[in-house]
């Protein structure tokens, strides 16, 4: 698999883009934010949409329940904020006003995972994915560059109900076409709850969300020059998990690898752990954070050190097949 | 399907519901729900019997019959204690405290619709209850102002009933719009709700309410200055001011202070009220809607006795969340008069 580099920015600004094109598009959606307008790109929504902008200060709890309240009356509230405080942060706000009470709320999570980099442990949440997946009603969507993160942002406002969305600080290549599709070996569209293929193959399968779809397709590229025939899916929908593509790609190569920045408890591998068991048993191996906190750090040293990096994937890819043949 | 959907369905089959219970009696005895049907049939057809009044908003004060206010108070206050003693949990004391304010609400200060009750609220009031255990005295006067049926209270806290324990909106019950019980996150939701009416040029309010055990959570102090800092002047929020939580007296557990101060110190306009004397609450509501508007948010705070009305239940914090037993029961109901029909 050869894939152009079309640009490379973060996937925030793609949020930030996203929230713009809706203001200009769907004059109910409104947006708020705990003082990191900035931070999470949303202040040309901000300017162009000041009376549909909500400024909360840093009270992240108020402005979960602030949201919930809005979607009364049909408003589509964006709240943005790091995902530490998106999530761990506002849990029972957003479990009991938000995902029990069916609110149309769009919780967008910006500085997830290792890579915001020096901060450190303390805003790298690693826990986010299983914190909202457990949720009923929550939909889980971890794009993987900046087109697809534009593109979910606004797919979401057309999705009825809660929707967690989440995204990173660093700057990552753009792969994906303007409406988060793909066109590489096979053309795959960007749709809610759809598994994205990105490659076929027929050795193992590599399921791969956020910013580690990029880490994975450099890891195919190796994989495929070492003779193996891999194929890559990009798992951006956590919740509700494409359990049908799980499947199929799964009877068709017979092992797996996920990749994510996360946990592995609680992750997207836990995710299609589960699905495997219940349907088609085959070996499985996780590329995930084993139950750490990270550190201060430069994203690259982070993902190296943490072990959710390229040669990771290549690694856990050979030992699986090795499995499987094993 | 639900009891009570399948009891409209009789009824607008016209089925005589007299004959229901009988043909139920013969229902073998592990048949899931026999006696909910039977509870359910039984108060619908109560119901019916019952010559109901209409409720329509009182608007004008000239209008107000007081007289089946305070009768709508004793029954209110029956129906507290009745549903919390029929599943031996809930909680009586919040209840029996906001009596006089929820039926003052909903029968003379809000405009609604209890027959068309819509999620978005469009050109209504909208009401929501941060302090969700306080559950019965809601669905009762809820029930009695027509939004679900009289006998639907009988399923309280019971299994597949819409009348959860503290209020939710996952069964669909008409009146709820928001679930409430975690405490600390009504001042928010009001807040984005009053914020949602003036994104639609809607110039109705949304009322609140609150325990103030309940202000000792933080997220209500940011709700206070953020609704503050962006104008909700839509917003008309009561604290229920008795004093009174779980572990004894807030004063013992953590106390409020200078609360009117507080809030005014945060930008709110303060009234105060008793909220067991119907006039007053009248009066202090509609004081408040005239001043709404004005570029603050409005807070009420207002005294209460916690378990007033039943003798025993007053002067302690230890009706909070306790059940009348049979016995206590029958001594609650003696005090209280059945004047609209038990369900
Ligand atoms: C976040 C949260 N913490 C604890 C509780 C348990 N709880 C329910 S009611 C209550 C006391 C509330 O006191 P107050 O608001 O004064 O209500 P009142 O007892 O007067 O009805 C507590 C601690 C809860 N429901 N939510
Ligand atoms: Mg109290």
């Amino acid at each position: 698999m050869k894939i152009e580099i079309k640009d490379k920015k973060d996937t925030r600004s793609g949020f930030g883009a996203g929230l713009l094109e809706l203001g200009r598009t769907n004059p109910n959606v409104v947006a708020l934010c705990a003082d990191l307008t900035g931070s999470l790109k949303m202040n040309a929504f901000q300017d162009e949409f000041p009376e549909r902008f909500f400024q909360c200060g840093v009270a992240e709890a108020n402005m979960m329940s602030v949201a919930a309240g809005l979607t009364i009356g049909g408003k589509i509230p964006f709240t943005g904020t790091f995902a530490n405080f998106s999530t761990g942060r506002v849990y029972d706000q957003i479990r009991q006003s938000i995902a029990y009470s069916e609110k149309n709320v769009k919780i967008c999570a910006s500085h997830a995972g290792l890579t915001l980099g020096e901060d450190g442990a303390t805003h790298q949440i690693l826990e986010d994915i299983g914190l909202m997946k457990m949720l009923p009603n929550m939909t889980v969507i971890n794009p993987c560059d900046y087109n697809q993160t534009k593109a979910a942002t606004i797919a979401i406002a057309e999705h009825e109900g809660p929707v967690y969305l989440r995204f990173g600080r660093p700057s990552v290549p753009i792969f994906t076409n303007e409406d988060g599709s793909v066109s590489f070996t096979t053309n795959s569209k960007f749709e809610i709850g759809k598994a994205q293929m990105l490659n076929e193959g027929t050795d193992i399968t590599i399921f791969a969300t956020g910013h580690l779809v990029w880490k994975a397709i450099k890891a195919v590229e190796i994989l495929e020059e070492k003779g193996m025939s891999v194929e890559l899916i990009n798992m951006h929908t956590i919740k509700p998990l494409d359990e049908e593509a799980v499947i199929a790609s799964i009877k068709k190569t017979g092992c797996a690898v996920t990749a994510e920045e996360h946990q592995k408890n609680g992750g997207l591998g836990e995710s299609i752990a589960s699905v495997l068991i219940r349907n088609h048993p085959a070996p499985l191996e996780m590329v995930a954070v084993n139950d750490e906190f990270g550190e201060s750090g430069t994203p690259d040293e982070l993902m190296a050190k943490y072990g959710i990096d390229t040669p990771n994937i290549v690694e856990a890819a050979e030992k699986v097949i090795a499995r499987k043949h094993g | 399907m639900h009891i009570f959907l399948v009891a409209k369905r009789l009824i607008s089959l016209k089925t005589d519901l007299r004959t229901i219970p009988e043909s139920y009696q013969q229902l073998p005895i592990f048949f899931d729900g026999k006696n909910l049907f039977l509870a359910a049939i039984e108060s619908t057809l109560k119901m019916l019997e019952t010559i109901e009044k209409p409720i329509e908003t009182m608007s004008e004060t000239s209008s107000i019959d007081w007289d089946y206010l305070q009768k709508f108070c004793s029954q209110t206050r029956r129906d507290i204690v009745r549903m919390t003693n029929g599943v031996n949990s809930g909680h009586p004391g919040g209840s029996l405290g906001c009596t006089e304010f929820f039926v003052a609400m909903y029968n003379v200060i809000m405009k609604h619709d209890p027959k068309n009750f819509t999620m978005d609220g469009i050109g209504q009031d909208v009401f929501f209850l941060s302090n969700g255990h306080i559950s019965p005295v809601w669905y009762s006067v809820l029930a009695r102002c027509g939004y679900f049926e009289v006998g639907e209270l009988a399923t309280f806290r019971k299994l597949n009933s819409r009348l959860q324990g503290h209020p939710a909106t996952e069964e669909g019950l008409p009146g709820i719009r928001v679930a409430s019980g975690s405490l600390g996150q009504g001042l928010s939701v009001a807040s984005g709700a009053a914020l949602s009416k003036k994104l639609n040029n809607d110039s109705n309010h949304v009322f609140s309410l609150h325990g103030d055990g309940e202000l000792q959570e933080g997220q209500i102090w940011e709700a206070a200055m953020f609704a503050v800092a962006h104008k909700i002047d839509n917003l008309i929020s009561t604290i229920d001011y008795n004093g009174r939580q779980i572990d004894g007296d807030v004063d013992d557990i953590m106390p409020l202070g200078d609360l009117h101060a507080k809030w005014v110190a945060f930008g709110w306009d303060v009234l105060e009220m008793n909220g067991n004397n119907l006039q007053e609450v009248v009066d202090t509501m509609n004081e408040a809607k005239n001043r709404s508007g004005n570029g603050k948010p409005i807070m009420i705070l207002m005294r209460t006795e916690m378990g007033q009305g039943i003798d025993f239940m007053m002067g302690t914090h230890k009706w909070h969340g306790v059940a009348p037993n049979d016995e206590q029961l029958k001594q609650a109901l003696a005090q209280q008069e059945e004047t609209l029909g038990d369900y």
